[in-house]
Protein backbone atom coordinates (compact mmCIF):
# COMPACT_ATOMS: atom_id res chain seq x y z
CA UNK A 1 0.00 0.00 0.00
CA UNK A 2 1.12 3.67 -0.51
CA UNK A 3 1.64 6.00 2.29
CA UNK A 4 -1.06 8.31 2.85
CA UNK A 5 -1.81 11.00 4.91
CA UNK A 6 -5.13 10.20 7.08
CA UNK A 7 -7.61 12.77 8.76
CA UNK A 8 -10.80 12.35 9.96
CA UNK A 9 -13.88 14.49 9.02
CA UNK A 10 -15.87 16.15 11.34
CA UNK A 11 -18.96 17.37 9.01
CA UNK A 12 -19.60 17.12 5.50
CA UNK A 13 -18.49 20.40 4.14
CA UNK A 14 -14.56 19.17 5.17
CA UNK A 15 -15.30 15.92 3.63
CA UNK A 16 -16.63 17.73 -0.10
CA UNK A 17 -13.29 20.04 0.37
CA UNK A 18 -10.99 17.09 0.62
CA UNK A 19 -12.82 15.19 -2.41
CA UNK A 20 -12.36 18.03 -4.75
CA UNK A 21 -8.95 18.06 -3.79
CA UNK A 22 -8.14 14.04 -4.82
CA UNK A 23 -8.49 12.88 -1.43
CA UNK A 24 -10.37 9.66 -0.98
CA UNK A 25 -13.00 8.98 1.30
CA UNK A 26 -13.17 5.95 3.64
CA UNK A 27 -16.22 4.57 5.22
CA UNK A 28 -16.32 1.49 5.28
CA UNK A 29 -13.26 0.35 3.69
CA UNK A 30 -13.79 -3.10 2.34
CA UNK A 31 -13.66 -2.18 -1.32
CA UNK A 32 -10.99 0.72 -1.44
CA UNK A 33 -8.75 -1.08 1.30
CA UNK A 34 -8.75 -4.33 -1.08
CA UNK A 35 -7.68 -1.95 -3.89
CA UNK A 36 -5.35 0.23 -2.05
CA UNK A 37 -3.42 -2.79 -1.01
CA UNK A 38 -3.30 -3.58 -4.56
CA UNK A 39 -2.39 -0.12 -5.79
CA UNK A 40 -5.01 0.20 -7.81
CA UNK A 41 -6.18 3.05 -5.61
CA UNK A 42 -3.34 5.00 -4.37
CA UNK A 43 -5.02 8.35 -2.82
CA UNK A 44 -2.01 10.99 -0.92
CA UNK A 45 -5.35 11.75 1.53
CA UNK A 46 -7.30 9.69 2.87
CA UNK A 47 -10.14 11.29 4.72
CA UNK A 48 -12.52 8.78 7.36
CA UNK A 49 -15.83 9.54 7.22
CA UNK A 50 -16.96 6.93 9.50
CA UNK A 51 -17.79 9.12 12.63
CA UNK A 52 -20.10 11.73 10.53
CA UNK A 53 -23.92 11.37 11.54
CA UNK A 54 -25.34 9.88 8.36
CA UNK A 55 -25.93 6.21 10.10
CA UNK A 56 -29.33 6.64 10.83
CA UNK A 57 -32.49 5.19 8.77
CA UNK A 58 -35.53 7.55 9.32
CA UNK A 59 -38.88 7.90 7.84
CA UNK A 60 -39.14 10.89 5.12
CA UNK A 61 -41.96 11.84 3.55
CA UNK A 62 -44.10 8.56 2.83
CA UNK A 63 -41.15 6.78 2.32
CA UNK A 64 -37.32 6.37 3.84
CA UNK A 65 -33.87 7.98 3.96
CA UNK A 66 -30.92 5.81 4.37
CA UNK A 67 -27.89 7.71 5.75
CA UNK A 68 -25.16 7.08 3.50
CA UNK A 69 -23.14 5.07 6.58
CA UNK A 70 -26.34 3.31 7.52
CA UNK A 71 -24.36 -0.57 7.23
CA UNK A 72 -25.33 -2.76 4.92
CA UNK A 73 -26.59 -5.12 7.84
CA UNK A 74 -28.58 -2.38 9.40
CA UNK A 75 -30.27 -1.60 6.66
CA UNK A 76 -31.13 -5.26 5.67
CA UNK A 77 -32.35 -5.96 9.33
CA UNK A 78 -34.36 -2.88 9.57
CA UNK A 79 -38.24 -3.75 9.92
CA UNK A 80 -39.53 -1.25 7.61
CA UNK A 81 -37.46 -2.24 4.97
CA UNK A 82 -38.18 -6.34 5.56
CA UNK A 83 -41.62 -5.06 5.72
CA UNK A 84 -42.17 -2.08 2.94
CA UNK A 85 -39.01 -2.68 0.60
CA UNK A 86 -38.16 -6.44 0.71
CA UNK A 87 -36.82 -6.57 -2.72
CA UNK A 88 -34.32 -4.37 -0.74
CA UNK A 89 -33.21 -6.20 1.99
CA UNK A 90 -32.88 -9.76 -0.21
CA UNK A 91 -30.46 -7.83 -2.87
CA UNK A 92 -28.44 -6.98 -0.07
CA UNK A 93 -28.46 -10.46 1.97
CA UNK A 94 -27.68 -11.55 -1.91
CA UNK A 95 -24.40 -10.00 -1.67
CA UNK A 96 -20.98 -10.37 0.22
CA UNK A 97 -20.84 -11.95 3.47
CA UNK A 98 -22.09 -11.03 6.82
CA UNK A 99 -18.55 -9.42 7.82
CA UNK A 100 -18.01 -7.17 5.32
CA UNK A 101 -21.94 -6.19 5.41
CA UNK A 102 -21.23 -5.38 8.80
CA UNK A 103 -18.82 -2.60 7.71
CA UNK A 104 -19.96 -1.79 3.92
CA UNK A 105 -22.24 1.43 3.95
CA UNK A 106 -25.14 2.36 1.79
CA UNK A 107 -22.97 5.09 0.15
CA UNK A 108 -19.73 3.11 -0.74
CA UNK A 109 -21.85 0.05 -2.04
CA UNK A 110 -22.88 2.72 -4.63
CA UNK A 111 -19.28 3.37 -5.46
CA UNK A 112 -18.14 -0.07 -5.41
CA UNK A 113 -15.37 -0.47 -8.24
CA UNK A 114 -15.77 -3.33 -10.96
CA UNK A 115 -14.15 -6.96 -10.16
CA UNK A 116 -13.06 -7.26 -13.89
CA UNK A 117 -9.73 -9.91 -13.57
CA UNK A 118 -8.33 -7.16 -15.92
CA UNK A 119 -8.74 -3.87 -13.66
CA UNK A 120 -7.47 -5.78 -10.77
CA UNK A 121 -4.64 -6.73 -12.63
CA UNK A 122 -2.02 -4.15 -12.86
CA UNK A 123 0.46 -6.19 -15.37
CA UNK A 124 -2.84 -6.05 -17.83
CA UNK A 125 -4.46 -3.22 -19.50
CA UNK A 126 -6.93 -1.87 -18.63
CA UNK A 127 -8.85 1.94 -19.93
CA UNK A 128 -10.65 1.86 -16.14
CA UNK A 129 -7.49 1.84 -14.21
CA UNK A 130 -4.44 3.32 -16.84
CA UNK A 131 -6.64 5.45 -19.45
CA UNK A 132 -5.68 5.12 -22.61
CA UNK A 133 -3.92 1.05 -22.38
CA UNK A 134 -6.84 -0.66 -23.88
CA UNK A 135 -9.20 -3.11 -22.55
CA UNK A 136 -7.69 -6.90 -22.04
CA UNK A 137 -11.01 -8.34 -21.41
CA UNK A 138 -12.66 -7.78 -24.67
CA UNK A 139 -10.49 -10.34 -26.39
CA UNK A 140 -9.49 -12.07 -23.29
CA UNK A 141 -11.01 -13.64 -20.21
CA UNK A 142 -14.90 -12.43 -20.58
CA UNK A 143 -16.87 -14.79 -18.99
CA UNK A 144 -18.26 -12.30 -15.97
CA UNK A 145 -18.43 -9.56 -18.38
CA UNK A 146 -21.20 -6.75 -19.87
CA UNK A 147 -23.57 -7.95 -22.41
CA UNK A 148 -25.40 -4.58 -22.54
CA UNK A 149 -24.38 -1.29 -23.04
CA UNK A 150 -20.12 -1.74 -23.35
CA UNK A 151 -18.23 -0.23 -25.38
CA UNK A 152 -14.73 -0.84 -27.28
CA UNK A 153 -13.29 1.12 -24.11
CA UNK A 154 -14.85 -1.35 -21.45
CA UNK A 155 -16.76 -4.42 -21.44
CA UNK A 156 -16.41 -4.39 -17.39
CA UNK A 157 -20.07 -5.13 -15.37
CA UNK A 158 -21.05 -3.15 -12.20
CA UNK A 159 -20.62 -5.63 -9.33
CA UNK A 160 -23.26 -4.81 -6.94
CA UNK A 161 -26.58 -6.26 -5.94
CA UNK A 162 -28.30 -3.21 -3.70
CA UNK A 163 -27.98 -0.84 -6.27
CA UNK A 164 -29.99 -3.18 -8.64
CA UNK A 165 -33.16 -3.20 -6.07
CA UNK A 166 -32.54 0.36 -5.60
CA UNK A 167 -32.90 1.25 -9.37
CA UNK A 168 -36.04 -1.43 -9.61
CA UNK A 169 -37.27 0.44 -6.47
CA UNK A 170 -36.75 4.08 -8.48
CA UNK A 171 -34.37 5.59 -5.40
CA UNK A 172 -32.81 9.14 -5.25
CA UNK A 173 -29.31 9.34 -3.79
CA UNK A 174 -28.90 13.02 -1.95
CA UNK A 175 -25.60 14.37 -2.86
CA UNK A 176 -24.42 17.74 -0.98
CA UNK A 177 -21.86 19.51 -3.76
CA UNK A 178 -18.63 21.56 -3.41
CA UNK A 179 -20.79 24.49 -2.67
CA UNK A 180 -22.95 23.16 0.23
CA UNK A 181 -25.93 22.62 -1.71
CA UNK A 182 -27.68 19.45 -2.12
CA UNK A 183 -29.20 17.71 -4.63
CA UNK A 184 -30.72 14.44 -5.73
CA UNK A 185 -29.81 11.88 -8.45
CA UNK A 186 -32.07 8.98 -9.31
CA UNK A 187 -30.19 5.60 -8.63
CA UNK A 188 -31.06 5.09 -12.37
CA UNK A 189 -28.55 7.59 -13.64
CA UNK A 190 -26.03 7.81 -11.36
CA UNK A 191 -23.92 5.19 -12.42
CA UNK A 192 -22.38 5.70 -16.44
CA UNK A 193 -22.00 3.45 -19.39
CA UNK A 194 -18.41 3.21 -19.77
CA UNK A 195 -18.66 4.94 -23.18
CA UNK A 196 -14.99 7.15 -24.17
CA UNK A 197 -14.40 7.46 -20.47
CA UNK A 198 -14.37 4.18 -18.54
CA UNK A 199 -12.44 5.26 -15.74
CA UNK A 200 -15.74 7.22 -14.41
CA UNK A 201 -17.94 4.87 -12.84
CA UNK A 202 -20.98 7.33 -11.81
CA UNK A 203 -22.08 10.93 -12.10
CA UNK A 204 -20.31 12.63 -9.13
CA UNK A 205 -18.14 14.93 -9.25
CA UNK A 206 -15.15 16.11 -7.34
CA UNK A 207 -16.38 17.57 -4.46
CA UNK A 208 -19.41 15.14 -3.87
CA UNK A 209 -20.64 13.33 -1.23
CA UNK A 210 -23.25 10.78 -0.77
CA UNK A 211 -25.34 11.68 2.22
CA UNK A 212 -28.45 9.29 2.08
CA UNK A 213 -30.16 7.24 -0.29
CA UNK A 214 -34.26 7.66 -0.27
CA UNK A 215 -36.72 5.68 -0.86
CA UNK A 216 -39.99 6.30 -2.39
CA UNK A 217 -43.56 5.61 -0.78
CA UNK A 218 -43.84 1.61 0.06
CA UNK A 219 -44.95 0.48 -3.55
CA UNK A 220 -46.24 -3.04 -2.61
CA UNK A 221 -46.63 -5.85 -4.62
CA UNK A 222 -45.00 -8.79 -5.28
CA UNK A 223 -41.19 -8.20 -4.86
CA UNK A 224 -38.07 -10.62 -5.91
CA UNK A 225 -34.27 -10.17 -6.23
CA UNK A 226 -33.02 -13.48 -7.62
CA UNK A 227 -29.20 -13.92 -8.13
CA UNK A 228 -27.40 -16.18 -10.68
CA UNK A 229 -23.88 -17.47 -9.55
CA UNK A 230 -21.18 -19.16 -9.90
CA UNK A 231 -21.35 -20.93 -5.75
CA UNK A 232 -24.17 -20.91 -3.34
CA UNK A 233 -22.95 -17.69 -1.64
CA UNK A 234 -20.26 -15.38 -1.07
CA UNK A 235 -20.58 -14.95 -5.29
CA UNK A 236 -20.38 -11.83 -7.37
CA UNK A 237 -23.73 -11.89 -9.72
CA UNK A 238 -23.60 -13.33 -13.11
CA UNK A 239 -27.07 -12.17 -13.81
CA UNK A 240 -29.11 -10.99 -11.13
CA UNK A 241 -32.89 -9.27 -11.01
CA UNK A 242 -34.61 -7.39 -9.17
CA UNK A 243 -38.46 -6.87 -9.55
CA UNK A 244 -41.30 -5.22 -8.03
CA UNK A 245 -44.88 -5.67 -9.39
CA UNK A 246 -48.11 -5.67 -8.68
CA UNK A 247 -50.88 -7.68 -10.34
CA UNK A 248 -54.55 -5.74 -10.73
CA UNK A 249 -56.65 -9.31 -11.11
CA UNK A 250 -55.27 -11.20 -14.23
CA UNK A 251 -53.42 -8.57 -15.34
CA UNK A 252 -50.20 -6.71 -14.50
CA UNK A 253 -50.76 -3.05 -12.93
CA UNK A 254 -46.86 -1.85 -12.60
CA UNK A 255 -43.84 -3.50 -13.48
CA UNK A 256 -40.28 -2.42 -12.26
CA UNK A 257 -36.71 -4.27 -13.26
CA UNK A 258 -33.44 -4.07 -13.30
CA UNK A 259 -30.78 -6.51 -13.92
CA UNK A 260 -27.40 -7.06 -12.45
CA UNK A 261 -24.52 -8.33 -14.04
CA UNK A 262 -25.16 -7.66 -17.53
CA UNK A 263 -23.47 -4.09 -17.38
CA UNK A 264 -21.24 -1.24 -16.73
CA UNK A 265 -24.25 0.18 -14.31
CA UNK A 266 -27.57 -1.31 -12.65
CA UNK A 267 -29.75 -1.92 -15.64
CA UNK A 268 -32.90 -0.35 -16.16
CA UNK A 269 -34.84 -0.49 -19.39
CA UNK A 270 -38.40 1.26 -18.94
CA UNK A 271 -39.30 -0.62 -22.60
CA UNK A 272 -39.43 -3.93 -20.84
CA UNK A 273 -41.91 -2.47 -17.88
CA UNK A 274 -43.86 -0.28 -20.35
CA UNK A 275 -44.75 -3.49 -22.15
CA UNK A 276 -45.44 -5.82 -18.99
CA UNK A 277 -47.45 -3.38 -17.54
CA UNK A 278 -51.55 -3.82 -18.36
CA UNK A 279 -50.78 -7.35 -20.04
CA UNK A 280 -51.96 -10.35 -19.42
CA UNK A 281 -48.91 -12.76 -17.95
CA UNK A 282 -48.50 -15.37 -20.60
CA UNK A 283 -44.91 -17.01 -22.13
CA UNK A 284 -45.33 -15.07 -25.12
CA UNK A 285 -45.51 -12.17 -23.22
CA UNK A 286 -42.17 -12.85 -21.46
CA UNK A 287 -40.66 -13.67 -24.35
CA UNK A 288 -41.13 -10.38 -25.78
CA UNK A 289 -40.00 -8.68 -22.41
CA UNK A 290 -36.90 -10.55 -23.01
CA UNK A 291 -36.54 -9.52 -26.95
CA UNK A 292 -37.20 -6.48 -25.82
CA UNK A 293 -34.23 -6.13 -23.10
CA UNK A 294 -31.96 -8.21 -25.21
CA UNK A 295 -32.56 -6.20 -27.99
CA UNK A 296 -28.66 -5.18 -28.79
CA UNK A 297 -27.43 -7.76 -26.42
CA UNK A 298 -23.66 -8.78 -27.31
CA UNK A 299 -21.70 -11.40 -26.12
CA UNK A 300 -17.65 -11.22 -26.13
CA UNK A 301 -17.27 -14.77 -26.09
CA UNK A 302 -16.91 -16.50 -23.10
CA UNK A 303 -19.99 -14.95 -21.85
CA UNK A 304 -22.30 -15.33 -24.68
CA UNK A 305 -24.60 -17.88 -22.40
CA UNK A 306 -25.19 -14.57 -20.30
CA UNK A 307 -27.81 -13.27 -23.27
CA UNK A 308 -29.62 -17.12 -23.11
CA UNK A 309 -29.07 -17.19 -19.31
CA UNK A 310 -30.99 -14.00 -19.01
CA UNK A 311 -33.51 -14.78 -20.64
CA UNK A 312 -34.41 -17.48 -18.73
CA UNK A 313 -34.19 -16.08 -15.76
CA UNK A 314 -36.09 -13.18 -16.74
CA UNK A 315 -38.96 -15.77 -17.31
CA UNK A 316 -38.61 -17.45 -14.14
CA UNK A 317 -38.67 -14.24 -12.05
CA UNK A 318 -41.77 -13.50 -14.16
CA UNK A 319 -43.55 -16.39 -13.76
CA UNK A 320 -43.02 -16.29 -9.57
CA UNK A 321 -44.17 -12.62 -10.03
CA UNK A 322 -47.04 -13.02 -11.66
CA UNK A 323 -47.68 -16.59 -10.56
CA UNK A 324 -48.13 -17.64 -14.43
CA UNK A 325 -47.52 -21.46 -14.96
CA UNK A 326 -46.55 -21.50 -18.24
CA UNK B 1 -9.16 8.09 22.84
CA UNK B 2 -7.79 4.04 23.14
CA UNK B 3 -9.20 1.60 21.59
CA UNK B 4 -9.89 -1.67 23.58
CA UNK B 5 -9.06 -5.09 22.61
CA UNK B 6 -10.31 -7.95 25.23
CA UNK B 7 -11.21 -5.38 28.20
CA UNK B 8 -7.59 -3.86 27.69
CA UNK B 9 -6.73 -0.30 26.62
CA UNK B 10 -4.14 -0.02 23.59
CA UNK B 11 -3.51 3.10 22.21
CA UNK B 12 -2.52 3.07 18.58
CA UNK B 13 -0.09 5.70 16.90
CA UNK B 14 1.62 3.46 13.99
CA UNK B 15 1.71 4.32 10.17
CA UNK B 16 -1.62 4.81 9.09
CA UNK B 17 -1.44 2.04 6.39
CA UNK B 18 -1.35 -0.45 9.54
CA UNK B 19 -4.51 -2.65 9.20
CA UNK B 20 -6.89 -4.14 12.69
CA UNK B 21 -5.14 -7.25 12.45
CA UNK B 22 -1.58 -6.46 11.68
CA UNK B 23 -2.02 -4.33 15.08
CA UNK B 24 -3.58 -6.93 16.67
CA UNK B 25 -0.53 -9.20 15.21
CA UNK B 26 2.36 -7.69 15.22
CA UNK B 27 2.10 -4.87 18.14
CA UNK B 28 0.04 -6.47 20.27
CA UNK B 29 1.16 -9.79 19.97
CA UNK B 30 -2.21 -11.34 19.74
CA UNK B 31 -1.38 -13.98 16.72
CA UNK B 32 -4.67 -15.89 17.34
CA UNK B 33 -6.18 -13.72 14.76
CA UNK B 34 -4.72 -15.47 11.27
CA UNK B 35 -3.95 -13.56 7.96
CA UNK B 36 -5.18 -15.86 5.21
CA UNK B 37 -5.56 -13.83 1.96
CA UNK B 38 -5.60 -10.58 3.40
CA UNK B 39 -8.59 -9.18 0.84
CA UNK B 40 -11.44 -10.10 2.99
CA UNK B 41 -11.85 -13.32 1.23
CA UNK B 42 -11.26 -16.00 3.79
CA UNK B 43 -12.33 -14.41 6.75
CA UNK B 44 -9.61 -16.13 8.85
CA UNK B 45 -8.95 -12.35 10.47
CA UNK B 46 -12.78 -12.32 11.74
CA UNK B 47 -12.92 -11.03 14.77
CA UNK B 48 -15.65 -8.97 16.72
CA UNK B 49 -15.73 -5.28 17.01
CA UNK B 50 -18.10 -3.65 19.32
CA UNK B 51 -19.89 -6.87 19.25
CA UNK B 52 -20.34 -7.33 14.98
CA UNK B 53 -17.59 -9.38 13.40
CA UNK B 54 -15.55 -7.83 10.50
CA UNK B 55 -12.58 -8.56 8.48
CA UNK B 56 -9.79 -7.21 10.45
CA UNK B 57 -7.59 -6.92 7.14
CA UNK B 58 -10.08 -4.71 5.85
CA UNK B 59 -10.07 -1.95 8.61
CA UNK B 60 -7.30 0.63 9.62
CA UNK B 61 -6.27 0.05 12.62
CA UNK B 62 -6.43 4.37 12.97
CA UNK B 63 -10.03 4.17 12.82
CA UNK B 64 -10.53 1.92 15.63
CA UNK B 65 -10.26 4.40 18.26
CA UNK B 66 -12.58 4.32 21.41
CA UNK B 67 -13.85 0.99 19.74
CA UNK B 68 -14.32 -2.35 21.69
CA UNK B 69 -12.01 -5.64 20.10
CA UNK B 70 -12.68 -9.09 20.87
CA UNK B 71 -10.12 -11.79 19.19
CA UNK B 72 -9.93 -15.45 19.83
CA UNK B 73 -7.81 -14.83 22.89
CA UNK B 74 -10.70 -13.07 24.65
CA UNK B 75 -13.03 -16.16 24.52
CA UNK B 76 -11.55 -18.74 26.77
CA UNK B 77 -8.38 -20.15 27.98
CA UNK B 78 -7.09 -23.87 27.87
CA UNK B 79 -8.64 -24.17 31.12
CA UNK B 80 -11.55 -22.91 30.51
CA UNK B 81 -13.29 -23.22 27.09
CA UNK B 82 -15.85 -20.75 25.75
CA UNK B 83 -18.55 -23.31 24.66
CA UNK B 84 -18.13 -22.93 21.05
CA UNK B 85 -14.28 -23.89 21.48
CA UNK B 86 -15.07 -27.11 23.37
CA UNK B 87 -17.68 -27.71 21.05
CA UNK B 88 -14.85 -27.24 18.26
CA UNK B 89 -12.61 -29.82 19.86
CA UNK B 90 -15.57 -32.71 20.59
CA UNK B 91 -16.21 -32.42 17.09
CA UNK B 92 -13.01 -32.27 15.57
CA UNK B 93 -14.10 -29.21 13.77
CA UNK B 94 -10.66 -28.62 12.14
CA UNK B 95 -7.55 -30.09 10.55
CA UNK B 96 -5.01 -27.61 10.38
CA UNK B 97 -6.56 -24.97 12.96
CA UNK B 98 -5.88 -21.62 10.31
CA UNK B 99 -9.05 -20.80 10.04
CA UNK B 100 -10.44 -21.66 13.30
CA UNK B 101 -10.00 -18.68 15.49
CA UNK B 102 -11.74 -16.91 12.31
CA UNK B 103 -14.72 -19.25 12.72
CA UNK B 104 -15.04 -19.43 16.35
CA UNK B 105 -15.27 -15.63 16.52
CA UNK B 106 -17.94 -15.44 13.10
CA UNK B 107 -19.87 -17.65 14.63
CA UNK B 108 -20.26 -16.21 18.34
CA UNK B 109 -21.34 -13.10 16.13
CA UNK B 110 -23.78 -15.41 13.69
CA UNK B 111 -25.88 -16.58 17.24
CA UNK B 112 -25.74 -13.10 18.25
CA UNK B 113 -26.92 -11.40 14.56
CA UNK B 114 -29.94 -14.56 14.88
CA UNK B 115 -31.09 -13.57 18.83
CA UNK B 116 -31.46 -9.98 17.05
CA UNK B 117 -33.59 -11.58 14.37
CA UNK B 118 -31.27 -10.89 11.56
CA UNK B 119 -32.38 -12.76 8.52
CA UNK B 120 -30.05 -14.33 5.81
CA UNK B 121 -30.07 -14.54 2.05
CA UNK B 122 -32.22 -18.38 2.51
CA UNK B 123 -34.39 -17.38 5.14
CA UNK B 124 -37.61 -18.24 3.88
CA UNK B 125 -39.78 -15.39 5.96
CA UNK B 126 -37.99 -11.70 6.50
CA UNK B 127 -40.60 -10.78 9.52
CA UNK B 128 -39.88 -14.25 10.95
CA UNK B 129 -37.50 -14.50 13.74
CA UNK B 130 -34.85 -16.93 11.79
CA UNK B 131 -34.81 -20.53 13.08
CA UNK B 132 -30.33 -22.09 12.77
CA UNK B 133 -31.03 -24.83 10.87
CA UNK B 134 -28.26 -26.14 9.14
CA UNK B 135 -28.72 -24.37 5.77
CA UNK B 136 -28.48 -21.17 7.53
CA UNK B 137 -25.25 -21.78 9.35
CA UNK B 138 -23.70 -22.87 5.83
CA UNK B 139 -25.36 -19.57 4.50
CA UNK B 140 -24.05 -17.29 7.66
CA UNK B 141 -21.07 -18.90 7.79
CA UNK B 142 -19.73 -18.57 3.76
CA UNK B 143 -17.34 -16.17 5.27
CA UNK B 144 -15.12 -18.48 6.72
CA UNK B 145 -13.61 -20.61 4.55
CA UNK B 146 -11.88 -23.63 5.67
CA UNK B 147 -9.48 -25.22 3.21
CA UNK B 148 -8.93 -28.37 5.06
CA UNK B 149 -13.02 -28.86 4.32
CA UNK B 150 -14.27 -29.54 7.96
CA UNK B 151 -17.30 -28.08 7.37
CA UNK B 152 -19.59 -30.43 8.10
CA UNK B 153 -17.99 -30.77 11.42
CA UNK B 154 -18.02 -27.32 11.77
CA UNK B 155 -21.86 -26.79 11.49
CA UNK B 156 -22.05 -29.87 14.03
CA UNK B 157 -20.27 -27.89 16.48
CA UNK B 158 -22.22 -24.90 16.02
CA UNK B 159 -25.54 -26.61 16.01
CA UNK B 160 -24.29 -28.11 19.30
CA UNK B 161 -24.29 -24.89 21.28
CA UNK B 162 -27.07 -23.85 19.47
CA UNK B 163 -29.23 -27.05 20.80
CA UNK B 164 -27.67 -26.65 24.66
CA UNK B 165 -28.43 -22.95 24.49
CA UNK B 166 -32.03 -23.67 23.90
Amino acid sequence: MKAFTYTRAEAVPYACEQTRGGAKLIAGGTNLLDLMKLEIEAPEIVVDISRLALGEIAEAGDGLRIGALVTNSACAADLRVRRDYPVLARAILAGATFQLRNKATTGGNLCQRTRCYYFYNRDQPCNKRDPGSGCGALRGANRIHAILGASESCIATYPGDMAVALSALGAQVEVIGPDGAMRTIPVREFHRLPGEAPERDTVLEPGDVITAVTLPAPLGGKQIYRKVRDRASYAFALVSIACVLKMDGDRIASASLAFGGLAHKPWHDTRVNDLLTGSTPTDRLFDEAADLLLDGARGYGHNDFKIAMTRRVLKAVLREATGEQA
Amino acid sequence: MPLTINGTDHDFTGDPRTTLLDFLREDCGLTGTKKGCDHGQCGACTVLVNDQRINSCLTLAVMHEGDAVTTIEGFGSPDDLHPLQAAFVRHDSYQCGYCTPGQICSAKAMIDEAANGWASYVSVDLSEPPTLTAEEIRERMSGNLCRCGAYSNIVAAIAEVLEVAR
